[in-house]
């Protein structure tokens, strides 16, 4: 007695298809017999009824089949299979055998769902109404919409912070750090252990400038004073205003003594070039004194800077436009 | 209110009206800032306020405004992907009104903090559908009956839609009648399920 007999139902291909869009059957001999019209859409050749299912598909599981009796054997196991022509999606299947020794393979579109609709134009009338292809594909859809709303978010956000910082680290009229900047890398340069040096930098003659001229040539002197000092620092040095006419210079690995007293005199001489805005000369100069981080135990940025400031009114003290270093035996009396 | 709503009436007056018409909404809510951004949230009191200010600007009633906003939403190109996430509801115009019932769950496993209305569907008879969209804030009926309207337009659906507002407690009820004449009465858009066909 079959199956159908003692359910005392009768299946029709039709009621197959509608529940199974993207069914096949085979027969006894493995030559497929009808492809239900959804499966029949994805199948690239028009005449596979009558022909082999192994000449039209290849089949994979996890033990392998080579021959329709593996097949029969590997019922209701997990099975993969794609159309040996022109197609290189993989469905998942299963087959079940019929009492007459043929089988229907039932299979769905799984993972690749959503390039086999669109290579494919299937529509939602292709897939049986319990399928939740279709809704999967409106949450992927949905889904990637607002990923893209949040990296394009998260993109802005970012501009906007790279942005901030940069503004809380520099100084607005020259574009050199400010003197949080300068005590953030300082630090790093210790924490490194680097060896490096610092050098504080006065102008001479700024206030004059300033009176005279207006706070518009003295703007004007303290851009060209920044171009300069960039001009003669490295990229990794640190250069910053730290006051009106202050500046702080801090060399990375660089503790040579007489290289430092040779850049410190090439500022000078640079920044005492006559500086012309609108119909005037500005002239400036600057005094400068450096310290050494090779000088202490363990280097301090505010014992540094103090030092480096001795050093610099030494140098006012000799008569300005100069560079004097820190000497660090005279703390000892 | 989630930014995605107060984004897309930005865009729609931008869109619609120019930009200068959405600087002024900008002045006169004393807004901020200029955009909203879709994904962060927002004073759930700043949207009407926006709608308001956007009416007043352009000499017109809320109402109709709102409906103009539904119509843009589905038709206009910028809006693309809201007409595609709607028509997902289903291969007819009726399998979509049925699919109305899930939109308010379909949203949330894409987006889970974003609040839409309820909307239940019900069937009067054959042809006679009541949409009814229970909210905390009144209007999206409006939006309801334009974007409605323009998705009959684009399944090719020939129908005729009336609004009624309902007073029940504290929650807004809005009821959009649908009165399907003819479901194939022209040729609709196009749909394709997986989207437009990557370039090769």
């Amino acid at each position: 007695m079959s199956i159908q007999e003692r359910a005392g139902l009768i299946i029709t291909p039709e009621i197959f298809d509608t529940l199974m869009p993207l069914h096949m059957r085979i027969d006894a001999e493995g030559m497929i017999v009808h492809l239900a019209p959804t499966l029949a859409k994805l199948c690239p050749n028009e005449d596979v009824v009558g022909r082999s299912l192994f000449e039209v598909m290849e089949l994979r599981t996890s033990r392998g089949i080579k021959k329709f009796e593996d097949l029969c054997n590997s019922q209701n196991c997990r099975l993969k299979m794609r159309f040996r022509q022109g197609h290189e999606f993989e469905l998942k299947a299963v087959l079940v055998q019929l009492p007459d020794h043929g089988a229907i393979i039932n299979t769905s579109l799984g993972i690749a769902m959503r390039d086999i609709v669109r290579t494919h134009e299937l529509t939602a009338a292709d897939f049986a109404p319990t399928d939740s292809t279709v809704d999967m594909l409106y949450l992927i859809e949905a889904n990637s919409t607002a990923w893209d709303e949040s990296r394009r978010l998260t993109r802005r956000l970012q501009g906007a912070k790279i942005a901030a910082e940069e503004q809380a680290f520099s100084d607005t009229l020259t574009g050199l750090r400010n003197r949080r900047a300068m005590d953030h890398l300082i630090g790093r340069m210790i924490e490194n252990e680097a060896k490096f040096s610092v050098m504080n930098l006065d102008l001479d003659f700024f206030k004059q400038v300033n009176d005279t001229l207006g706070h518009a040539a003295g703007d004007h002197v303290l851009q060209q004073v920044a171009k300069i000092l960039s001009e003669e620092t490295r990229s990794g040095d640190v250069v910053a205003r730290v006051g009106g006419d202050e500046f702080v210079l801090a060399f990375n690995r660089c503790t040579s003594e007489n290289v430092l007293d040779r850049i410190a005199s090439r500022i000078i001489t640079r920044l005492e070039q006559p500086i012309p805005f609108q119909n005037e000369v500005c002239n400036i100069s600057a005094s400068a004194g450096t310290t050494l981080s090779t000088y202490y135990d363990k280097p301090d940025l505010d014992q540094m800077l103090a030092d480096a400031d001795k050093a610099l009114y030494a140098s006012k003290r000799n008569g300005r436009a100069c560079h004097s270093l820190f000497s660090p035996n005279e703390t000892a009396h | 209110m989630y930014g995605l709503v107060n984004r897309s009436v930005q865009c729609f007056v931008e869109d619609t009206y120019g930009c200068a018409v959405w600087d002024a909404v900008v002045r006169e809510v004393r807004m901020e800032f200029r955009d909203f951004e879709a994904m962060l949230s927002y004073d759930d009191a700043l949207t009407g306020q926006v709608i308001e200010a956007a009416a007043i600007n352009l000499k017109r009633d809320r109402e109709s405004l709102l409906e103009d906003l539904g119509a843009y939403l589905v038709t206009h190109k910028n809006m693309e992907t809201v007409r595609r996430l709607m028509r997902f509801g289903g291969h007819t115009f009726e399998d979509f009104l049925l699919s109305l019932d899930d939109l308010h769950d379909r949203v949330k496993l894409a987006v889970p903090d974003l609040e839409l209305p309820q909307m239940s569907l019900k069937q009067v008879s054959g042809e006679q559908y009541k949409i009814i969209c229970e909210f905390t804030e009144a209007g999206f009926g409006a939006v309801m009956l334009g974007m409605v309207r323009a998705l009959a337009d684009d399944y090719g659906a020939l129908v005729l839609l009336d609004l009624e507002a309902e007073a029940s407690g504290r929650l807004s009820r809005e009821v959009l009648s649908v009165n399907l004449l003819e479901a194939s009465f022209a040729t609709g858009r196009s749909f394709t399920l997986g989207g437009e066909a990557v370039p090769t």
